[in-house]
């Protein structure tokens, strides 16, 4: 089924790729509006892209399948990234990690973002998110949250249930 | 008494002090671009006029200024090498995809001092006859994107940037491009490929050497953040008074990383090699040393790629001395200068300005184990040495924290490590994988082979076991 992609949206990617002297150029941040407004980048969605920038689907596909922020599935309200890198990790991120998964009934050592059955909190380790002298860090979606202690990552939870 | 020596830093921390251009405005923002758009041509010694953007270069290359991305290359010799006479247009390119690990300098000055960094951007652009530039900002800097979008509004709407910028008849447009995660692109040809559209394989050099053929292959300059925060200070300044800052051949100020097992962790600026490593990381004015009851026992001293110094370890290094002439000296680790050239004559590098500090309570096994996570995973898979040795570090150091190490795995490792940089991969990623490696395995060697061997008397003693039990 071809995807729909609103007038806005499609104004604001047109927006996009006049910046560049190239259409191509303006491929990951196509793709990045495109993963916001959707969730994830389907199969035609990134056809569309391909499209709209005058190239082949591989061309759109080999970059999804590169970059670390691009995702074929969606993933829950909430994605908690929590960053896995040295200094995040002699501060306790994986004690971090590891709570956040008990507490939402994930599996801690499964490769890759988990997500609860309910859709609501997607975990995943990252790697260095450049928040070391504040470590731990983790990222809620497109927030930042420095020095994240136990307490502090429950009352996230607890915040995101809420909202 | 060493301290701080704030520049790039100076307003970012005060209390009131908004990331807005009004804000920026009221602390002299955009004084020093005002000052080099009047500048006129100058007569140079031949009769022959000395453009204004050719003086700006000539205070870039009498500042000595080096990048402060990690390699520590002439920023002035870099614009040197630009083909300016090629016909093409030149291209600026801001590297804002601070990645690697324990660094995390330019966020601060995205975040607090956009318009610092436009300044310094707009300055460098016109220097170099650039009408085109574009930041590269890393992908989980969501909202550092968003505060670098509405600065450039609000340079546009008061003509800092656009057509005829303050009516001086120069042009220029510049764009954010975010990235998507991935730590490749801070390397700078990868970071062009990323930004046409591709996967950030980096490029083959020679030919592509940026300055020649770069994005879209035309000549290009890729600058660090803090590079270009430090271009608007040599022009406030000049490039003489600049260079009278930090030390001969590391001048001027330099933002430090602090991260680890540290009282306080932080950024700080200092005047390169004003400060050394143990001031760093044991002087109030920064570290304020380790936890009560703690010990050192080891220093990354420029990012995860650096090579791990050992608390402790003496090394020889060439300094001028009283009279000038070179002497070569012994040094503690930790009396070593924090510059490029001492932590480089040392055997390490100051890289991009992130110490990670390491005391006893760290088992280096399970850290070397985290550093080669990260580059297993990195890793872009271009050159074979890379995405495979990269794969096989982290696997063997995977096994030697899970129970099934060997005790033979130390010399597989430091094989493994040797046989990736030197010129077998495109780029420095091999390099970098290989250094933790090579420097942790070496010098802590004792524990990694104790613990493959405490391994393999485990699984010896559980088949014992096992045939007892039949």
């Amino acid at each position: 089924m071809p995807v729909t992609v609103p007038s806005a949206l499609e104004a604001q990617i047109e927006e996009l790729i006049a910046r560049y002297p190239q259409k191509r150029s303006a491929a990951v941040m196509v793709l990045h509006a495109l993963q916001d407004h959707f969730g994830c980048l389907a199969p035609e969605t990134m056809e569309w892209a391909a499209a709209k920038l005058e190239l082949q689907p591989i061309n759109i596909l080999e970059l999804v399948t590169f970059y670390p922020m691009f995702r074929q599935a969606p993933v829950g309200r909430f994605h908690l990234k929590v960053c896995r890198t040295l200094s995040c990790a002699l501060a306790g991120s994986h004690e971090l990690h590891r709570h956040l998964c008990e507490k939402l009934g994930l599996d801690r050592h499964a490769h890759g973002p988990q997500t609860t059955p309910d859709g609501k909190f997607t975990v995943e380790f990252v790697e260095c998110l450049a928040g070391c002298g504040t470590a731990p860090v983790l990222m809620c979606n497109d927030a930042c949250h420095e020095g994240v202690t136990l307490a502090q990552a429950e009352a996230l939870l607890a915040q995101c249930e809420g909202g | 008494m060493p301290s701080e020596y704030r520049l790039i830093l100076k307003h970012l921390d005060q209390p009131g002090y908004t990331p807005d251009l009004d804000c920026y405005l009221r602390h002299d923002g955009y004084h020093v671009l005002r000052q080099a758009l009047a500048l006129a041509p100058r007569p140079g010694p031949d009769g022959k006029p000395i453009s204004p953007q050719e003086q700006l270069r000539h205070e870039v290359t009498l500042s000595g200024l080096r990048g402060r991305g990690g390699a520590g290359f002439s920023c002035g010799l870099k614009w040197s090498l630009v083909d300016r006479k090629s016909g093409k247009p030149i291209y600026l390119v801001c590297n804002a995809d601070e990645s690697e690990p324990g660094t995390f300098k330019d966020r601060q000055v995205i975040y607090k001092d956009p318009h610092q960094l436009l300044e310094g951007l707009i300055l460098s652009s016109y220097a170099n006859d650039v009408h085109l530039a574009y930041i590269y900002i890393r992908g989980e800097f969501v909202e550092g994107a968003r505060i670098l979008e509405r600065a450039l509004a609000e340079a546009r709407a008061q003509g800092f940037l656009g057509r005829n910028i303050l009516g001086s008849g120069y042009d220029l447009e510049v764009y954010v491009h975010r990235g998507a995660g991935a730590y490749i692109c801070g390397e700078e040809t990868g970071l062009l490929e990323s930004l046409e559209g591709k996967r950030p394989y980096p490029r083959v050099k020679p030919p592509y050497f940026p300055a020649v053929l770069g994005l879209y292959l035309c000549p290009t300059i890729v600058n660090n953040v803090e590079t270009l925060c430090a271009v608007k200070h040599v022009m406030a300044l000049g490039g003489a008074e600049y260079a009278k800052l930090g030390t001969p051949n590391n001048t001027g100020t330099r933002l430090v990383s602090l991260s680890g097992h540290i009282q306080r962790p932080g950024y700080y600026e200092i005047e390169v090699g004003k400060v050394t490593l143990g001031e760093l990381i044991f002087d109030p004015a920064f570290g304020n040393g380790l936890r009560p009851s703690r010990r050192l026992k080891a220093i990354i001293p420029g990012g995860v790629s650096a090579k791990i110094f050992k608390a402790g370890e003496k090394v020889k290094v060439k300094r001028p001395g009283p009279d000038g002439r070179e002497l070569e000296q012994t040094l503690d680790v930790l009396e070593l200068p924090y510059d490029f050239t001492s932590l480089t004559a040392a055997g390490s590098m100051s890289g991009s300005g992130a110490i990670i500090v390491l005391d006893d309570t760290t088992d280096m096994v399970s850290a070397l184990a985290n550093i080669s996570e990260f580059f297993a995973h990195e890793s872009c898979g271009q050159c074979t040495p890379c995405r495979e040795g990269s794969l096989w570090l982290a696997k063997a150091l995977r096994r030697l924290t899970q129970g099934a190490g060997r005790a033979q795995d130390a010399e597989y490792l430091a094989r493994i490590a040797d046989s990736i940089p030197g010129g077998r991969t495109i780029c420095a990623f091999g390099e970098a994988c290989s250094w933790p490696v090579q420097s942790t395995v070496a010098k802590f060697k004792d524990e990694f082979v104790a613990r493959g061997k405490d391994h393999e008397a485990r699984r010896t003693a559980a088949a014992q076991a096992g045939e007892t039990a039949k």
